[in-house]
């Protein structure tokens, strides 16, 4: 009771001071409808909540979400949002791509936004963030392929879906070009970019399959592993943690998983960073000031959407060489020399 | 009920007339007074739940109005929670109706994957034909589908004694990666798509929606009125028919039903098919009336959900009907909670099962509210 007591006064005070600035402050709010992970999955949905949090503290808004449970859900919780007098619905994940233009269409006047989904042709009222995942996944690759002691690595996937996807091209690509670069034989295991085909789990929710694939990987004798699959990979850090950081590494997914999941941080090499956070608090800003347009908002490395997190405890452990070899290859990204895209 | 005037002797004789020519007044208080104090009790357990995850009380108010208000409220809240009960229904009056032949059916979740799956292959497939022959033809396909699919379970029974309760859990499972597989045919995948989804089905194929003439938003489709005439054909079948009587002869006592001559492979057989037949319907229904395609998450654990439906409801299709609604008011108003209260969806579920632990448990509840039931006769007489 205090702590919410204390909480409140907080947000009013927020409220008050942004009160002097903007008058319609105290009434916009932002709402999310999250994908089936939840919205504490310690990555994809959370970051994408971190963005209403962060626009709550700074900008005074209201922020409210609604967790799918399954993707019957979709539809219904977009629905019930429409009914709560909210700014703008922000609906994360790809998989939620169909519901938000069917809601979007029917209701021209909402503004609506969307992670991971570009419309084409656009729709006047969603604004859909996409990002070029690719480019931070290429320079984990790279890493990866610069660390590991085994020669192989592994990747495995949620649903075959481009967002999803978009990670393990990178990846891929950046453990090639690796290979080319120091005439290397690293394997990536889980993807194949030509036949776009590989290990997907199904779902974005069993911590159960994460352990599993995670095992079958390091089974083939992959030593890192890069599970592009929200809380699913915990389960692969779990087994990591159970095998300790030397035997089996893992490379996290959206956040800074050494943050998010301080309970197994040691197995994290370092997270491909995918800073829903900063686009969602853009839109909100955006709609707040009236700005707001359909269409896309990209984040990318040279924006700092997407990022490589920082090696927190392996920072030894990572040869200086190969750091200094990443700062090249991300400049090449920036300036385009270096092409991202799977061969 | 008799007056103070009456002897004890006489009231046992009155009772005794009472019960012969309503036999339903034991069933009414487990029809309808056990789950009223059962929900009672849940919902000030889950009230207490709140309080112990440190939710003030003003929220807790504020979240089981958000319930009422998201479950009946409104229109929209109406229409929510009709087209969240409806395959609720379905599904609960399929197990519903194996129950009563004795038969424990895990097996609905798998059935109406199936169910669903068919109807989309059927809808995509015959996209010229007219709305009137291809609605039904979807609905008939999925019934059959389902049909078939719980009918593998009901042979393996007959024929082998494999317990429906594991055979059914089995094909769960299969029916899971069965559709993985299925949505990753080139037929019926998506074009354009990487990932397992299916081809859409023709506008014309959907069920209509009902009330869309008032607000785009209004889910509520046809299949309710589906849903409504299969409680009553399904009360009609099992009280009504010499094949319902067969399945309850068989569910009271199988040995009994066998020296009547009733066939029991048979009627086990039977009775599973016409419980996946409407679980494939439910399945069905949802994709023709909701979703318009098929993905692997599609079932959404309704045909578990749908056990506690049919439990809920004693196994009487007019219990089922009202424990449809029941959930689906659930669900539709856990939603609202959510955006009203910020209340985990997580409580809904725990209020649900709750539910379910107190109707599972009538003496308990007896134990819990003695001033609601009658006593029995045995504590009156002499």
């Amino acid at each position: 009771m205090n702590f919410v007591g204390k909480k409140s006064a907080g947000i009013a005070a927020a409220v008050a001071l942004f009160l002097a600035s903007a008058t319609a402050a105290s009434a916009f709010t932002a709402c999310q409808v999250t994908d089936t992970g939840g919205i504490d999955d310690n990555s994809f949905n959370q970051t994408a909540w971190k963005g209403v949090l962060d626009a709550k503290e700074k900008l005074g808004i209201e922020g409210r979400f609604l967790e799918s449970q399954a993707e019957t859900d979709y539809e219904a919780n977009i629905n019930s949002l429409l009914g709560g007098n909210c700014d703008v619905i922000i609906t994360v994940g790809f998989l939620l791509g169909d519901a938000t233009k069917k809601a979007a269409e029917a209701n021209p006047e909402q503004k609506f936004s969307i992670v991971d989904y570009a419309y084409d042709p656009v729709v006047p009222n969603i604004l859909g963030q996409v990002y070029a995942t690719d480019e931070a996944a290429f320079l984990a690759g790279y890493l990866a392929a610069g660390m590991t002691k085994s020669g192989v690595l592994g990747v495995f996937g949620g649903i075959n879906i481009p967002p999803v996807t978009i990670f393990m091209d990178g990846f891929h690509a950046g453990a090639a070009y690796y290979n080319e670069q120091k005439g290397a034989s690293v394997s990536v295991l889980g993807w194949d970019p030509k036949a776009r085909e590989g290990l997907f789990t199904n779902n974005f929710d069993s911590l159960d399959d994460g352990r599993a694939f995670a095992q079958n990987l390091y089974d083939e004798g992959a030593d890192i592993i890069v599970p592009v699959a929200g809380p699913v990979g915990l389960g692969s850090a779990t087994l990591a943690a159970e095998l300790g950081p030397d035997k089996l590494k893992i490379i996290g997914v959206d956040a800074d998983l050494y943050l998010t999941d301080p309970e197994r941080k040691q197995v994290y090499l370092t997270s491909i960073t995918k800073r829903m956070d900063a686009t969602v608090f853009d839109v909100i800003k955006q709609a707040m000031d009236g700005k707001f347009e359909g269409g896309i908002l990209l984040g990318s490395l040279a924006s700092g959407g997407v990022d490589l997190a920082p090696f927190h405890d392996m920072e030894e452990a990572v040869p200086a060489e190969l750091k200094q070899e990443l700062e090249a290859i991300r400049a090449g990204i920036i300036d385009g020399s270096i092409t991202v895209a799977p061969k | 009920m008799s007056d103070s005037k009456t002897d004890s002797k006489t009231d046992i004789v009155i009772q005794n007339l009472l019960k012969r020519a309503a036999p339903g007044r034991g069933e009414f208080e487990d029809l309808v007074i056990v789950p009223l104090f059962a929900i009672a009790a849940a919902l000030v357990l889950g009230a207490l739940t709140m309080l112990a995850t440190s939710v003030d009380p003003a929220t807790i108010a504020r979240s089981y109005l958000a319930l009422l208000q998201g479950s009946v409220g409104s229109l929209n809240a109406i229409s929510e929670t009709l087209t969240a009960a409806t395959p609720l229904i379905l599904a609960g009056l399929g197990l519903a109706l194996g129950f009563r032949a004795g038969l424990f059916n895990i097996g609905a979740e798998g059935q109406i994957l199936m169910g669903g799956m068919a109807a989309v292959i059927t809808g995509f497939s015959f996209p010229e034909l007219p709305f009137y022959l291809l609605l039904p033809l979807c609905l008939l396909s999925g019934a059959l589908t389902g049909a078939f699919y719980a009918g593998i379970a009901g042979w393996l029974r007959a024929a082998t004694g494999a317990h429906e309760v594991i055979s059914t859990i089995m094909l769960n499972l299969i029916a899971y990666r069965l559709i993985d597989y299925m949505l990753r045919l080139p037929f019926v995948q998506r074009s354009g798509r990487a990932d397992p989804i299916s081809k859409s089905i023709p506008d014309h194929a959907e069920l209509p929606r009902l009330l869309e003439w008032i607000d785009p938003n209004l889910r509520v489709h046809a299949g309710v009125f589906l849903a409504l005439a299969a409680v009553f054909f399904v009360y009609w079948l099992l009280f009504k028919t010499k094949l319902g009587f067969e399945f309850r002869a068989s569910g009271a006592s199988p040995d009994a039903a066998r020296f009547a001559g009733i066939r029991s492979g048979m009627t086990i057989v039977l009775a599973m098919a016409s419980a996946g037949a409407l679980a494939g319907l439910a399945g069905s229904v949802q994709v023709l009336g909701v979703l318009d395609r098929v993905t692997p998450g599609f079932s959404a654990g309704i045909g578990f959900d749908a056990i506690a439906v049919a439990l809920l409801g004693r196994s009487h299709p007019f219990g089922v009907l009202l424990a449809g609604l029941l959930f689906g008011g659930l669900e539709a108003g856990g939603r609202q909670m959510q955006v009203d209260a910020g209340v985990s969806i997580d409580l809904i579920g725990i209020i649900q099962a709750l539910i379910i632990v107190f109707i599972a448990a009538p003496m308990l509840v007896r134990a819990i509210f003695p001033w609601g039931f009658r006593k029995p006769a045995t504590v009156q007489g002499k």
